[in-house]
């Protein structure tokens, strides 16, 4: 079976906001055009470096956001570099792009232009506000968007005299890169259906808007404003602690506690085997708890005796973890049917048995420098999903290559 | 369709395709919600009212003034579900599942987010399916995937961030992982998982042939934090060291001063972001005090050396003003800033989103009009619509089976009276 997305050809302009979206694409098949201008993108100076040394070839954070795609040098400032824009973007299903909005216009670069000489072509823009509205565009990075777009509020301590936590890693540009491939897909689907192509505007700081769970729904439907709490959801309410600190210094989250009566039979098993029964005072709450049946928890902060029962399961928790390593919290708790996730570092987590069973993680062939590395393979698995990628292009890799088969086309 | 939402308009996009939806929560059900509100008619297939504890666990809930309380009343049922149909039915006994073999027969695509093994259990594989439709498409969605060592292993957001590396990914120096006030990737599995649907209808529009597809969120977590695990697997870094994570700082590229500073009111703060030495002229010029002023910080490697003492210095000088106005001095400078927006800052008073439509109100057969969330993409020809509130407990049954499935009022009421549906 062809891959994925065999057969769809995309152009995309290099950006940082719709880099991952282009990833994506590629790494599902489709033939991802990045265009960079002479001397290659800026992203390709971010780093971290292969060996830290800065190369722009060797820059991993382009690695990453650039496996499956070829790269062409063009330079949008000369008439040449615009016609053979042009010409790519005609023969293209998608162009994805991520400049502020006008400095398109400014090259003589106009989307409605060029998509009038392609009508089936989509073209997907990604921009911190949207490009309907110019006039709200100011700087931003995924810093102040997760912060202005309501991520920021929700994450970090119990202590609020610490400042709130944005996590790292770019999720402004994640979120937005995912609805730009939501949207230029949607649109290829109509287009397949109708012969019309259309323009896709995606905003970011809609994107973390609208990906903060609770957070806006709580607002929206009843005018509550949730406060940060360590490891957990924000709430309206202080709530219990979910994270245990295990034998190793790391961290399991047990984001729903003890609920059923068979978590608390489990856990009195648990406690035995591990020798614990005598140091956790505690035990006779846990019987407590599997005579009644469990706790739900609906009646937690209502039924009193519920609420210690599960208190008291959640001590015993954190008495386990103190004499187990983080791995062997984790896979024991959920052998016992109890909701646990250890706090892996990612690349931990890469590496754990489970994701090597699955041949999650892929190696990537460099042949230029002879060797192949580990990278995170496609989160899918079916006959159509690549079971490779390809490294990211080295600075117009791929120029005379594209520009002969358009020449030729 | 029920009468009072039938004239309402709907988006063109999708309105040839049809799912069979038997999905939940956030992360399943987020998928087809960006589906609906592009046009799909997504029929979600649920458990009949005898059934209980089976709903999604969103579906009850409370009416936003807390005076009426029932299985239609989940604000985040309600959020998820907009634009969506509802039937009832008992997958487990023999005429439930010969029912959902024949929407299978008529859908383009089914999609569901059980534990991974609970669809072979029901026997609801994909070759059973094909049987119904060859050309149908099938879409999973599970924490850790149906195959593998953990694929039996409980799974919610705040399972999955753990797992995945995000929670690591976020905190002091330190301290504890601060980890996500809320279930992220339910968001991005959700729309993964939606991707996945509309890939394989755009490869059944060239192959003719629908397909399977498996999808992991811890796997979709991980793949989120690429280019520190390349200098994991590349340069052999570890990710667990010293400093890390240092979150708010942490950045590519670098950049310094980088963080969330206090305001003068209580928990209110304010993000910076100095992209370059430009930015840090014009900063300096702003702040206005001598330290600021220093030439040795003109360039990003003193800056990032003396990065701490920059950022205390800095936090000084944002506690003395409210977040609006250090706020406003710093972008008015053109350096990136933002308010630590919470919600009523961004619903209420940011026109950002208020002239994006980003809040639209629906229509809810026991709520009443009530807002939820809008789509952070607008396309130019057929554009996403939000108008009609998640249905209530099989609202749709007479649509869907009689208009779609072609079964006489008399049949339906024999499978209401026999509890199938």
């Amino acid at each position: 079976m062809n891959a994925l997305l065999n057969g769809l050809r995309v152009i995309e302009i290099a950006s940082d906001r719709a880099a991952y979206a282009g990833k994506l694409m590629g790494d599902l098949g489709a033939d991802v055009i990045v265009i960079e201008s002479p001397g290659g993108h800026k992203s390709r100076g971010y780093g971290p470096f292969v060996a830290d040394k800065s190369d722009p070839d060797n820059c991993l954070w382009w690695w990453h956001y650039n496996t499956s795609k070829r790269s062409v040098v063009l330079d949008l400032e000369t008439e040449e570099g615009r016609e053979n824009f042009t010409r790519l973007a005609h023969g293209a299903d998608i162009v994805l792009e991520g400049e502020d909005p006008g400095v398109l216009d400014a090259l003589g670069i106009d989307h409605t232009q060029i998509r009038a000489g392609s009508p089936e072509l989509v073209w997907v823009s990604v921009t911190p506000v949207g490009r309907q509205r110019p006039d709200l565009h100011e700087p931003a990075t995924d810093l102040t968007m997760l912060a202005g777009g309501g991520l920021v509020w929700n994450c970090g301590y119990d202590d609020h005299s610490l400042p709130p936590i944005r996590p790292s890693g770019g999720h402004a540009h994640h979120t937005a890169a995912s609805f730009a491939v939501l949207g230029a897909l949607t649109a290829v689907v109509h287009r397949d259906a109708t012969g019309v192509g259309q323009h896709v505007d995606v905003s970011m700081i809609a994107a973390t808007n609208v990906t903060t769970e609770v957070s806006s729904i709580d607002w929206l439907y009843r005018g509550a404003t949730n406060q940060r709490q360590t490891g957990r959801h924000a709430s309206e309410h202080f709530t219990m602690g979910i994270q245990v600190q295990t034998k190793d210094g790391g961290y399991c989250s047990n984001p729903l506690g003890l609920t059923t009566a068979g978590n608390y039979k489990d856990v009195m098993e648990w406690l035995r085997e591990l020798g614990l029964e005598d140091e956790f005072p505690e035990f006779f709450f846990l019987q407590m708890g599997y005579d009644r049946g469990g706790v739900p928890l609906k009646v937690l902060g209502q039924d009193v005796e519920a609420t210690e029962i599960y208190r008291a399961g959640r001590e015993a928790l954190y008495l386990i973890a103190s004499k187990l390593t983080t791995p062997e919290f984790f896979v024991q708790a959920q052998q016992r049917g109890i909701a646990c996730g250890a706090v892996y570092a990612p690349d931990e987590a890469l590496a754990d048995e489970h994701y090597r069973f699955r041949k999650y993680p892929v190696q990537v062939e460099h042949e230029d420098l002879g060797r192949s590395f580990t990278y995170p393979g496609l989160p899918f698995t079916g006959e159509s999903i690549p079971t490779t990628i390809r490294r990211a292009p080295r600075i117009g890799e791929h120029t005379q290559e594209v520009l002969g088969e358009v020449a030729t086309a | 369709m029920n009468a009072a939402t039938a004239g309402l308009p709907k988006s063109q996009a999708l309105s040839h395709i049809r799912i069979c939806d038997l999905t939940g929560l956030l992360a399943g059900a987020g998928a087809t919600r960006f589906l609906a509100a592009f046009g799909a008619q997504v029929i979600r297939v649920e458990q009949p009212a005898h059934e209980k504890h089976r709903w999604d666990f969103l579906r009850g809930g409370m009416s936003p003034d807390g005076t009426k309380q029932g299985i239609n009343f989940g604000g985040g049922f309600n959020n998820h579900n907009v634009e969506k149909l509802s039937v009832t039915l008992d997958l487990k006994s023999p005429e439930g599942k010969e029912l959902l073999g024949k929407l299978v027969g008529i859908s383009d695509a089914v999609t569901e987010n059980f534990s991974a093994h609970v669809m072979e259990r029901l026997g609801f594989t994909f070759d059973w399916m094909k049987t119904k439709n060859e050309k149908i498409i099938y879409v999973a969605n599970s924490g850790f995937g149906k195959a593998g060592p953990y694929s039996d292993f409980k799974s919610v957001g705040q399972v999955v961030q753990p797992v995945c590396g995000l929670s690591f990914q976020s905190g002091l120096p330190d301290h504890e992982p601060a980890g996500w006030g809320f279930a992220y990737m339910d968001h991005q599995g959700a729309y993964m998982m939606a991707t996945a649907v509309l890939a394989a209808i755009v490869a059944r529009n060239r192959t003719g042939q629908g397909q399977y597809i498996d999808f992991s969120c811890t796997e979709a977590g991980i793949g989120l934090c690429g280019p520190e695990i390349l200098d994991s697997t590349v340069n052999g870094r570890p990710m667990r060291r010293p400093g890390k994570p240092n979150s708010n700082a942490d950045n590519f590229p670098q950049m310094a001063p980088h963080g969330i500073y206090p305001a003068s009111g209580s928990d209110t703060w304010v993000a910076i972001a100095c992209r370059d030495d430009a930015d840090w002229k014009r900063l300096a010029e702003t702040i206005g005090e001598p330290w600021a002023q220093d030439p040795a910080l003109a360039t990003f490697e003193a800056r990032y050396a003396r990065r701490d003492e920059i950022d205390a210095k800095l936090g000084e000088w944002t506690k003395q003003s409210e977040r609006d106005v250090v706020n406003a001095k710093i972008r008015n400078a053109g350096i990136p800033a933002d308010i630590v927006s919470k919600p009523e800052d961004r619903i209420e008073h940011d026109p950002r989103t208020s002239s994006w439509g980003l809040w639209p109100e629906v229509e809810h057969d026991e709520i009443g009009k009530v807002r939820v969330e809008g789509v952070p993409i607008h396309m130019s020809e057929t554009d996403w619509s939000i108008t009609r509130g998640a249905p209530c407990l099989g609202a749709d049954n007479d649509f869907v089976y009689g208009s779609l499935l072609g079964m006489s009022p008399d049949e339906i009421a024999d499978l209401k009276e026999r509890k199938v549906i």
